[in-house]
């Protein structure tokens, strides 16, 4: 890629994609660590050797700070050989079409006929409600208005710190539709333990048929909400249509496998690139990356659920 | 300092309101103890140990109230031995046993002395006995203070509530491991910081007793202990002397356990303590009489110990728009301040919060963040008022995200706040790497430097945008407070009047821990402190 004879400037090529600095190909890459040793000619030949050990070539230490008694903090400029093949990237999203909310209350209206009951909390010992609040809310996130102002959805803001178990219980009491919930707190990896522990509750009250769950917070995933058991996950910047639209999607299809009503919003033709959806193919690709390992898990999984789901065209592709 | 023209009048008659509105509330104070006091009360008298329950350590102070203040939810009828208050029953018992209060202590909570099975001397013995082992428990936090006043003395220290020094540099450690908080702290000391707040495990607000000993695992922070607030003040003292710069401490007095945190935090010698009159309501829906009650006990406490609370007015900005929400932030100051007032501590004591967390995109908003901090500072100028960064519209853009504390570090002492709460360009991702803080400290040093005098070279037009805007959110502050008022604390609280948050008198945790006095109820440091 790199021909210093090439003057003219270079296209990408996808097929071997590292980073870009100011030319094609250049690799350039910065980083920034504290190492725990005084700042000195020898702590910065350790962050060289260090960055060498990354793989990084022409390596430029840029500062080197002394933060700290013991602490020197290293801001390194380098390249990096390596490439990925950018033609073969293949990520789980969530699979839904973003709709707004006039559009997701009139098909609520007309399709199904009844309010969605939506279920939103902070969970365990997690007091962080600004996420929830965010998607929950009236007044909504950055100009999207929150779930409580959906006509045709029945929101319920539960607050922090509800417990897994009176989470279930609420569930079943007020045959809620969708679970909304919100982790903030990762430490220990606390929001994984508690996502699981919630969806193990599922599964043994028989929940997970038919109510969908979704995760959100910082620190959450879909690859992350999928493993822990749930339908979807949204992280940083998600607004309340974009998991009102994968609600009313989800139900529909659902009602379709287990109900056998159509999903009128079901796209007859092949997924178009406009929709973000999971593939079959990523998901049975043995193409070997971190993916596959992911995939394997939520097979083994959902096993049971895997035969029935065959039949559907749409259904819970992400956990086959 | 340029100043903020503002209308005198309408002020004073916002600071009539808060304490019209609190009049009620004080009556419903003097009527009540609640479970908290009265362990805070034997904690002061020394009974500090822990027995072992379940595998983990329990306070002794939790064992001893816990038995006297059983079956209260079934009686109701205020005639409950804890309406005595504990010390009668305590006191007694050393009495009788001729022992102190930590062997005392020691073997009721081993279940070794019944306190309600023993004989009971004269009333007029028990009361004296009462009163000199509460004034010991009074000169000790005297006495931690008074040295806590020669060490800054001895090293140094420029803090100056109206922020005349310029803002003081807080940062935060939030590791879970109370030594490596130490290390973290120590190291923000020495690259610049002034004050060290550990943040507490997530949800210890919840938990009805103060965990015991040193702890090294922790969600979203460190627990608050005695022995933790020990260990960090123990290094802060050290490092202020290796580095000849008094540093401060800071941790959490809310929650539960409020008013023993304030004596643990009096007697360890903590500079600074998260304290406000509803923040627990509100935002940890605690129940709102158990709060307010526990707030005075706990303010009483830290008005005798000099200690300087930090109130939590940036959470009305987090939780719902800071643009739109200004008014709420003020009218929550007035009322703290009534509070504060009400519990015999000085202006000089209360670092009256607010935030800088308005929407980075909203035009103008610079205009609108010197409004604000300019009128808090101004309304207040007595105050050490502690400015929070921005949090709720940070995202993992760390580049941009270090931008916008820098213009939180550039609002922060142009409008001379006091106590500056330094950003983290990491923050929303991780509790802060020790380098996140260092680049932090960096921030706010260059910026408090290069614009240290900016305020005392500048007016604001009058009729400008930004006394326009510190006029508006004056006037709904009033209407607010106009409001709450005619409604009452409680009612107005029901009706969503703070946060867009609803709690009920009889809501939230912790009522049960509630207490009406009886006519004999016994604890001398409602007279001492």
């Amino acid at each position: 890629m790199t021909d210093p004879k090439n003057t003219g400037a270079k296209k990408v090529d996808l097929k071997k994609l590292k980073p870009y600095g100011d030319i094609m190909g250049d690799g350039t890459l910065q980083i920034c660590f504290t190492l725990p040793v005084e700042a000195s000619a020898e702590a910065r030949e350790a962050a060289v050797q260090l960055t060498e050990k990354m793989g990084l070539d022409q390596i430029k230490v840029a500062t080197m700070e002394s933060v700290g008694k013991g602490f020197s903090m290293f801001v390194i400029y380098g390249n990096l050989p390596h490439t990925v093949d950018f033609t073969k990237i293949e990520v789980i999203k969530v699979d839904a079409e973003k709709r707004g909310r006039d559009e997701l209350d009139e098909v609520i209206k007309t399709h199904i006929g009844r309010k969605l009951v939506v279920l939103g909390a902070c969970t365990g010992y997690d007091a962080h409600t600004v996420g929830i609040d965010a998607i929950m809310n009236m007044k909504g996130f950055a100009g999207d208005y929150g779930l409580e102002r959906y006509q045709w959805l029945d929101a319920r803001n539960l607050g922090a710190q509800v417990l897994n178990e009176e989470l279930i219980k609420l569930a079943i009491s007020e045959k809620a539709d969708a679970i909304l919930v919100s982790k903030v707190v990762t430490q220990h990896n606390i929001h994984i333990r508690d996502l699981k522990d919630l969806m193990s509750r599922a599964a043994k009250a028989g929940l997970t048929e038919r109510l969908i769950f979704v995760a959100g917070g910082p620190r959450v995933t879909h690859p992350l909400a999928l493993e822990c058991g749930f339908d979807a996950g949204f992280g940083v910047g998600t607004k309340p249509s974009d998991v009102a639209s994968y609600i009313v999607e989800e139900f529909l299809r659902r009602r379709e496998r287990y109900d056998g009503i159509p999903n009128p919003l079901k796209v007859d033709a092949a997924p178009t690139e406009a929709r973000t959806k999971i593939s079959k193919a990523a998901l049975k690709s043995k193409k070997g990356n971190a993916r596959k390992k992911l995939t394997r898990k939520i097979e083994v999984k959902f096993g049971k659920a895997k035969k029935k789901s065959k039949k559907t065209s749409q259904g819970r592709k992400a956990k086959k | 300092m340029a100043h903020l023209k503002l209308d005198i009048q309408k002020i004073s008659r916002c600071r009539e309101l808060a304490e019209s509105i609190s009049i009620p509330v004080e009556e419903m104070i003097k009527a009540h103890t609640t479970i908290a006091i009265e362990r805070t009360t034997l904690r002061l008298i020394g009974v500090n140990g822990a027995v072992k329950r379940n595998g983990q350590w329990y306070p002794e102070v939790n064992a001893i109230c816990d038995d006297l203040h059983t079956d209260l939810i079934a009686s109701e009828k205020g005639n409950l031995p804890l309406s005595r208050g504990v010390l009668h029953y305590f006191v007694n018992g050393m009495i009788q046993k001729k022992m102190t209060p930590a062997e005392l202590g020691k073997a009721v909570a081993e279940k070794k002395v019944n306190l309600l099975k023993l004989p009971f001397a004269p009333d007029s013995e028990i009361r004296a006995l009462a009163k000199s082992l509460c004034e010991k428990g009074r000169d000790w936090v005297i006495s931690s203070k008074k040295y806590r006043d020669d060490l800054r003395k001895e090293v140094g220290d420029k803090f100056d509530p109206e922020g005349k020094n310029g803002p003081l540099l807080y940062v935060i450690v939030a590791t879970g491991n109370i030594h490596d908080d130490v290390t973290q702290a120590r190291a923000a000391a020495q690259a610049g910081a002034d004050a060290i707040a550990v943040i507490r495990s997530t949800a210890q607000s919840l938990i009805d007793y103060v965990p015991h000993g040193a702890t090294t695992e922790g969600f979203g922070g460190t627990y608050a202990t005695q022995e933790n607030f020990r260990i960090m003040r123990e290094a802060l003292d050290d490092e202020s002397r290796k580095l000849g710069r008094y540093i401060r401490l800071t941790n959490y007095c809310s929650g539960l356990c409020m008013p023993e945190i304030a004596a643990l935090g009096a007697v360890e010698r903590l500079d600074f303590l998260l304290n406000d009159a509803m923040y627990g309501i509100l935002f940890r829906d605690i129940n709102m009489k158990r709060t307010l009650i526990d707030q005075h006990f706990s303010r009483r406490i830290i008005a005798l110990s000099k200690i300087v609370i930090h109130t939590g007015e940036d959470n009305y900005l987090t939780t719902a728009d800071a643009v739109e929400n200004g008014h709420q932030v003020l009218a929550s100051q007035f009322i703290n301040e009534r509070f504060a007032l009400n519990a015999k501590m000085t202006p000089d004591q209360m670092g009256l919060g607010h935030a800088q967390e308005m929407d980075p995109e909203h035009p103008n908003v610079f205009l609108l963040e010197i409004a604000r901090a300019q009128m808090t500072r101004d309304i207040f100028p007595k105050s050490p008022i502690k400015f929070m960064p921005p949090t709720r519209h940070k995202c993992g853009d760390i580049f941009y995200s270090h931008l916008m504390d820098a213009m939180f570090n550039f609002v922060g002492v142009l409008t001379g706040q006091t106590i500056q709460l330094l950003g983290m360009m990491t923050e929303a991702m991780h509790t802060p790497l020790l380098q996140d803080r260092w680049i932090a400290i960096r921030n706010a040093k260059y910026i408090f430097n290069g614009a240290r005098e900016l305020g005392n070279e500048i007016t604001y037009k009058p009729g400008g945008m930004i006394e326009k805007w510190a006029e508006k959110v004056l006037n709904e502050t009033h209407e607010l407070l106009e409001m709450i008022a005619k409604k009452g604390m409680f009612g107005a609280i029901s009706e969503r009047a703070f946060a867009e948050v609803k709690r009920t008198e009889t809501g939230g945790k912790g009522l049960d821990g509630v207490i009406l006095r009886g006519p004999n109820y016994l604890n001398p440091f409602f007279d001492l402190l």
